[in-house]
């Protein structure tokens, strides 16, 4: 018997690609991290491959440096392998010409995945393996999380049979992310397939001094094309070659593989060709509609390239006359999406009467369900079929879209069961071991799935379940469940969470009421929901139960055994002793205590179990539509359907044709996530502004106004707390009040960490406390209200370079979706309240494109005259280059405008045109306002100037305005992918600022090692502590001499942040600021972030410091801005668990690296202090000329 | 070393009467071999905490899955790695190790929070090689619906639990705050203990008059400390005459060793002095003791020890005076 286990399409494809490979060059991105994570961490572990070597497992700065590492480890003679997705496929497309150009052995594995164009989309699609298509790569499509496992092998078994690499893909998160149960190929399997002739032919092909030979060749017109075609007959052996191995696989494991499979009636005459995992939910539809007595059926395609004409057209039933072709992948332009053309020719090539359409389905992982199956083959049985269309949308705009037919269904098969909770409650986790349980414990197929939103603090998840006798095939989304259990009770008044229940469910709640009360308290919603689908609901306190043994929040494990005691998978006790022995599997090697507190939670969780009768319909709570009535009708139309979970709905219609959207969004989502708001005490503020400074979501605001302002709210400003302002900085009288937004401080508490003022009565009273939400949410939602309808100051009344007078400043990001506490939004919200009116931003991918610009709403935003930061996001690899892009064209628009101002003066006017011109600093606000006046004035005038150059000029307007382009990223693009770009740039010149928000490590995939990385730090890829120093960004940087460089940390010293923004935005020049950014991949308690911040600084780990360039002779450009260390580097690294993990693992190595890292420190600090007194300056061309007279003088 | 010193505690044979207390320098296995290279007769490992051996893996498990399954983008944020060597495991390898390497013997040291924490710490302590135990009972008795007799019950039900379940010495390290020591002393023998240590040093709150924040902090001990076990180990002597006692606070010179074996400790030790002085400083004060011994003529510690205790003291209700009048006597302004 086989050995069985439940894992996901990534690991059963890296199960295999690591034990047949000498090196793996890898690169982290979505969804294909896992694979390169599982390798590496195998390799780490010392497993080996199949020859007994442990495999070399290492990260490359981006996919471009990974395919160039495969194509070398390759040449070599070894066999080498990676795993990407999307963008990172394209950056190795290069690479991937090369290496099948060379008839050279290779896999990669790819989780295929939409490529970015009107949006990002890290979900699945075809576009990736299709941009791949011209390569000469073979391709192999896996449908499911076994084929993932058994197509890996295939595709490494027969690209050393015929020396054409590998693309073995399948489809990104439906299949790299479904977790199943699958038969594992044994080592005795791969050596079956993998033949040793064929290793050591490839080896014998390496480059060796011993038998040199010349690869790689630059080839005239004379012979290129020859050399080109003489690899054809190695592509025409690739079909039989793969369907031999499927054979020799088949005889092993009794999995029967084709190149192209046909599954329905034999004498169909309708068909859809598909690849990929959309094969499961056609499979079943076709069998219903069989059953029906339709003559339909599918044809799975399983090798792409080269493509099988031949099995395809064995493959089909003679009865078939027409073809439906299903693309996952959009060619604008194309008369046909490729597979469809592919099987268009291959039948018309064979000259058979079939009608050939083809439509696009599952773009960015829209859903496809057996309700689209069918739909298609419907269509195919109209009058008309249309050629060419779209299932799965509604497209109003080109009518492209087939009817779905509601009522449709295919016949259910096992339990399904749905789990609705927050992604900090570790319900995806116990999901997973649910799948596992059943699936390695019992004779059942299990399959679990997980729906993620796009938050990275009070993220919903949604967990689906099968599990039953026969196979599972379903790739899509659960809609009739079984069992429906919700962790979180605010989800019920938040989104429909039983609608997926059918009648007769089971419901499992997790109510943090006593049990007389539970049904009381649903909302009205849901008890109506409850009485009409005659629903069995259960409750449990699961976070009293946790709570009492000592687990805090961890509520999965409550809920686990409740699940399994409820769903009668298994008896009760045996349920019980499994999932306790999975939790001893899973955290017994993170520590005895945790295993038996969770082994506590698990004995008393039945216990605390009730059932919850059902009850009259009279709750007088209802589901929150919260939604203000002010909102915009973009946000009411189409963000609020977003926001409901139901943007599946929207029309083509509704949405922007080009990718642009409006900002200012996420004021309208109220997301109330916190359990605590900060609740401020006037009596005892002393106007600091650090409360509002440090906020990640411009969630504590400060605004300083006059008494007659509030006045003019009447009640609502008598109600608003408020003091007299402290100082001279602002008119006497001047009032001042700090508010909590209450519906969207998500209660971090980082406010309350770094307040310094307390009550001289009473210590822990702060000037802001952290207050129950549910007390206070009323109290403050009106003075929120009242404090927005205050006045912004007048930016020209108020010091931009402190502390104080930066938070007086409106913000314009606020309330974005990052995880509480982070610590790269201070430095944003930052930036808008000093350039939020006038700057530009490229932002890089990452994090910050995440929580910036992933729909349904943005946190960047706009003042009440509607100007604030214009934003947009290129790639991860580029962010520099296109912020460099941006710059290059408002300076050749503010060019031509000034240029046309001088040519239509007589027609605009002298003075207008010349005080236009006498351009006002971007940061001086009396001018730039007269200068927004003047342009405006200018605005007027032209109408009037008919001539085609006045129309320019209206055009160029805007440009005749100061603008600040701000390029963004984390430390991922800065010091790896995009340091080449972000190099060119600062030696350009150009008059672009830098933010590099460096949490020194790839936070947005998951915690990988980059090179800002700290040696002694345990990461992804550095699970043994990063051996290597920190590359110093700053200083390489400085070499450049013209470059601002400043190093900043908000925690420890927010005057020094705030004034190295404003420098770096005044320096006419590149300018680069690094900004020190707490994240959750430090593994530190978030609220005490800019703590950590604070002790980065004075243990020397973070100097801050300053290096402004200056034409002035003997200058001293660079200035060390913190003091010299004042605490041993172990104090800041024993506080953080991303270096205190290694004692945990690898003592030895932690003694050693942690010396070496307090070394690091020392050396730098004494390098940063000599760097004080250099002295140097920037060439001009005045002081040029003086040198060249100077030598000429005799 | 000479046999001048040796000594018995907890039924063990030492070679000398002072033994390094739990401290940093107990913590690793360099300067434990530093301090039995100086001539310590036994050594105190620093203790075991059951909450802090407990917690650890809560707080690193909290910390290393935050974030995890929240986006689909990163299941976690940490690598799957093995925590092999936890605050208890590497607790038990230093007891482990030193046994093996110290000819001198290991005593280990437990600070439970749980009934079934103090007998399971307890038991694995010894399991790795610990010769006896000293328990660390302290908590801070600020639950006023406790009573005194309550909280003394129930340390010496811990106590007899401990000693039922081990098979080797238990001394039990007393608070001074207690309000009939003697009585008390007496108790935690009759449950089953070997030993005293008196007495324990505690980490007493501080206050950060910039932050104002409670801050805690251990100070070395100064040598006026000695007084106090000093006269508690005198008193005691008679009333415990085959329980091991042990004086520890204070101790910074051969005199105060000295001090301490003539009140009728039957070990002496240090903690803040080989703190401050280093591993080294053992031999000092052993060198310091025999010469005072040989000042006084005294064959072995045998011969000293317990000569000052209270019944052979010349003023025996010294010991029980609170001598203000005296003190106050001798202030000369």
């Amino acid at each position: 018997m086989p050995q069985s286990r439940c894992v996901d399409g990534n690991e059963a494809a890296a199960l295999v690609a690591h034990r047949l490979s000498d090196v793996c060059a890898i690169y982290p991105i979505t969804p294909a991290s896992p694979m390169g994570e599982l390798a590496d961490a195998w390799s780490a572990a010392g497993r080996p491959n199949l020859w007994g070597s442990v495999p070399r497992v290492i990260e490359m700065q981006s996919e471009a440096g990974a395919a160039g590492a495969l194509h070398g480890a390759l040449t070599a003679g070894s066999l080498a392998t990676t795993f990407t997705a999307s963008q990172g496929l394209l950056l190795m497309l290069p690479n991937l010409y090369k290496i099948a150009g060379e008839l050279t052995p290779a896999v990669v594995h790819v989780a295929a995945r939409a490529l970015a164009t009107h949006a990002l989309s890290i979900f699945g699609d075809h576009s990736d393996v299709m941009a791949a298509r011209g390569t000469g790569w073979a391709m192999l499509c896996a449908s499911s999380v076994q084929e993932c496992h058994d197509f890996a092998l295939l595709s490494h078994a027969t690209t050393l049979r015929t020396r054409v690499p590998f693309l073995h893909f399948f489809d990104g998160f439906r299949t790299s992310h479904e977790v199943a149960r699958i038969d594992l190929l044994d080592d005795d399997d791969l050596r079956a397939l993998v033949r040793d002739d064929d290793v050591l032919a490839h080896r014998a092909r390496g480059l060796t001094a011993e038998r040199p030979v010349l690869r790689g060749t630059a080839q005239n017109p004379d012979v290129f094309f020859q050399a080109r075609e003489a690899a054809n007959p190695f592509y025409d052996a690739v079909p039989d070659a793969v369907q031999a191995a499927m054979d020799q696989l088949a005889e092993r494991t009794g999995r029967a593989y084709r190149l192209v499979e046909y599954h329905g009636a034999q004498d169909a005459e309708r068909v859809v060709v598909v690849m990929g995992s959309a094969a499961g939910a056609l499979t079943e539809a076709v069998d219903a509609l069989v059953a029906a007595g339709e003559r339909v059926g599918v044809v799975t395609v399983r090798l792409y390239r080269p493509f099988p004409t031949a099995a395809l057209l064995a493959a089909l039933p003679g009865t078939v006359r027409r073809i439906a072709v299903l693309d996952r992948v959009k060619e604008p332009g194309a008369p046909a999406e490729p597979l469809h053309l592919d099987v268009a020719l291959a039948v018309l090539g064979a000259g058979l009467p079939v009608t050939v359409t083809g439509g696009r389905y599952g773009l960015g992982s829209k859903e496809f369900t057996p309700r689209d199956a069918a739909a298609v083959l419907s269509e195919l049985g109209g009058d008309e079929p249309r050629p060419r269309f779209t299932v799965g949308i509604v497209d109003d705009v080109t009518g492209l879209s087939l009817d779905r037919d509601p009522a449709f269904t295919v016949p259910a098969t096992g339990t399904q069961a749905v789990f609705f909770g927050l992604g900090s409650d570790g319900t995806v986790g116990a999901t997973k071991s649910s799948v596992k349980i059943i699936g390695e414990s019992t004779d059942l197929h299990a399959q679990g799935y997980f729906v993620y939103d796009s938050k990275k603090s009070g993220s919903v998840t949604v967990s689906h379940l099968r599990f039953g006798p026969d196979p599972i095939r379903s790739s899509y989304l659960i809609e009739a469940a079984d069992f429906v259990a919700c962790h979180q009770f605010s989800l019920l008044e938040r989104m429909p969470v039983l609608d997926v229940a059918r009648p007769g469910a089971t419901v499992l709640l997790n109510a943090p009421f006593p049990a007389d009360q539970v049904w009381g308290r649903l909302p009205r919603e849901v008890q109506q929901q409850a009485v009409d689908k005659d629903l069995r609901i259960y409750a449990v306190d699961a976070r009293a139960v946790a709570r009492d043994v000592g687990l805090g929040n961890r509520i999965n494990t409550v809920m686990q055994p409740c699940f399994f005691a409820l769903c009668g998978v298994l008896p009760a006790d045996e349920a019980i002793t499994l999932v306790k022995a999975s939790v001893a599997k899973t955290y017994g090697r993170r520590g005895r205590s945790v295993v038996e507190r969770n082994h506590a939670a698990i004995d008393r969780a039945l216990d605390a179990m009730h059932e919850v009768p059902l009850g009259p319909v009279t709750s007088g709570t209802t589901m929150r539509h919260d939604l203000p009535a002010a909102a915009p009708a973009f946000v009411r139309d189409v963000t609020a359907v977003m926001l409901e979970g139901r943007g599946d709905l929207l029309p083509v219609s509704a949405l922007p044709v080009d990718g642009s959207f409006p900002t200012a969004t996420a004021r309208w989502e109220k997301r109330q996530l916190a359990d605590e708001i900060p609740i401020w005490d006037p009596s005892l503020c002393i106007d600091c502004g650090k409360c509002a400074i440090v906020c990640p979501h411009a969630a504590i605001r400060m605004k300083a106004y006059s008494a007659d302002d509030l006045a003019a709210l009447g009640a609502a400003g008598e109600a608003l707390p408020h003091k007299a302002v402290v100082g001279r900085d602002l008119p006497v009288g001047s009032l001042l009040t700090v508010q909590v937004a209450p519906d969207d401080c998500t209660g971090c508490g980082v406010c309350v960490d770094v307040c310094p003022a307390r009550s001289k009565t009473v210590a822990k009273h702060k000037v802001i406390d952290l207050l129950p939400a549910a007390e206070h949410r009323d109290e403050e939602r009106p003075h929120y209200e009242a404090f927005l309808a205050l006045p912004e100051i007048d930016r020209s009344l108020v010091r931009h370079d402190t502390v104080k007078g930066s938070q007086l400043l409106q913000p314009l990001f606020e309330f974005s979706g990052a995880c509480s506490g982070c610590g790269e939004t201070p430095y944003l919200k930052l930036l808008t309240q000093l350039f939020g009116d006038r700057m530009v931003v490229a932002n890089a991918t990452g994090c910050s494109s995440i929580y910036g610009g992933n729909l349904p709403t943005t946190p960047w935003s706009v003042d009440a005259a509607g100007r604030g930061p214009a934003w947009s996001n290129s790639l991860f690899e580029d962010n520099a280059e296109f912020g460099l892009g941006m710059r290059l064209a408002l300076d050749s628009r503010r060019a031509e405008a000034r240029s046309l101002l001088s040519d239509l003066a007589p027609a605009i006017g002298g003075e207008l045109v010349a005080a236009l011109l006498d351009e006002p600093d971007l940061q001086d606000e009396a001018a730039m306002t007269r200068q927004r006046e003047l342009v405006g004035r200018l605005r007027a005038v032209l109408p009037r100037v008919q001539t085609p150059d006045g129309e320019r000029l209206t055009s160029l307007a805007d440009a005749l305005i100061p603008s600040s382009t701000w390029i963004v990223g984390g430390d991922g693009w800065a010091y790896d992918i995009g340091f080449g770009g972000l190099d060119h740039v600062l030696s350009s010149g150009a008059n672009v600022n830098i933010l590099v928000l460096d949490t020194e490590v790839y936070s947005n995939t998951g915690g990988q090692a980059s090179k800002s990385t700290p040696r002694g730090a345990t990461a992804k890829f550095a699970s043994n502590g990063k051996g290597t120093r920190k590359k110093d960004l700053g200083l390489l940087a400085q070499a450049y001499g013209d470059v601002y460089v400043a190093q900043i940390a908000l925690g420890a010293n927010e005057t020094q942040a705030v004034r190295s923004l404003l420098e770096a935005a005044a320096h006419d020049g590149p300018s680069l600021v690094i900004a020190y950014s707490t994240c959750i991949a430090h593994g530190i308690e978030m609220s005490t972030s800019m703590s950590h911040q604070k002790q980065a600084v004075a243990s020397g780990y973070w100097p801050l410091y300053r290096y402004h360039p200056s034409p002035e002779s003997g200058a001293h450009p660079f200035s060390l801005d913190s003091k010299a260390p004042t605490i041993p580097l172990a104090e800041f690294m024993e506080s953080e668990t991303r270096f205190a993990v290694l004692a945990r693992t690898d003592p030895a190595r932690a003694s050693e690296l942690d010396l070496l890292a307090q070394a690091d420190v020392d050396e730098r600090w004494h390098y940063y202090e000599q760097l004080g007194g250099v002295e140097r300056s920037v060439p001009t061309q005045d002081a040029a000329g003086d040198h060249v007279e100077g030598t000429e003088e005799p | 070393m000479t046999d001048r010193l040796r000594s018995r505690y907890l039924g063990l044979d030492l070679a000398s009467p002072l033994v390094a207390s739990p401290s940093p320098l107990t913590g690793s296995l360099d300067s434990l071999l530093r301090l039995e290279d100086a001539g310590v007769g036994a050594v105190v490992l620093p203790s075991l905490f059951e909450e802090e051996v407990e917690g650890e893996p809560l707080l690193l498990l909290e910390r290393m899955e935050a974030g995890a399954g929240v986006v689909g983008e990163a299941a976690e944020y940490f690598p799957d790695v093995d925590l092999d060597h936890l605050g208890l495991d590497r607790h038990l390898v230093l007891v482990q190790e030193a046994a093996s390497r110290l000819s001198v013997p290991v005593v280990a040291s437990l600070n439970g929070t749980s009934p079934g924490g103090w007998v399971r710490y307890a038991r694995e302590l010894v399991d790795a090689g610990a010769r006896a135990l000293e328990l660390n009972m302290y908590d801070v008795a600020a639950d006023p619906a406790r009573s005194s007799a309550d909280v003394e019950g129930a340390y010496l039900t811990l106590v007899a639990e401990v000693c039922r379940s081990v098979d080797v010495p238990v001394a039990v390290k007393l608070s001074p705050y207690v309000t009939s020591l003697a009585h008390f002393a007496r108790e935690v023998v009759g449950a089953g203990a070997a030993g005293l240590v008196l007495f324990n040093r505690f980490y007493q709150p501080d206050l950060d008059l910039v932050t104002l924040d409670v801050t805690a902090r251990l100070e070395l001990s100064r040598r006026g400390e000695l007084r106090l076990p000093l006269r508690w180990i005198a008193i005691l002597r008679p009333q415990l005459t085959s329980t091991s006692l042990a004086l520890t606070s204070g101790v910074a010179s051969g005199a105060d060793v000295a001090k301490g074996l003539l009140a009728g400790a039957d070990v002496v030790m240090s903690t803040s002095e080989l703190l401050r002085s280093g591993p080294g400083r053992a031999r000092g004060l052993l060198d310091e003791l025999l010469a005072w011994m040989d000042e006084g003529e005294y064959a072995d510690v045998d011969e000293l020890r317990g000569s000052v205790a209270q019944h052979a003291a010349s003023d025996p209700t010294a010991y029980e005076r609170a001598q203000y009048q005296r003190v106050l006597a001798s202030w000369h302004g």
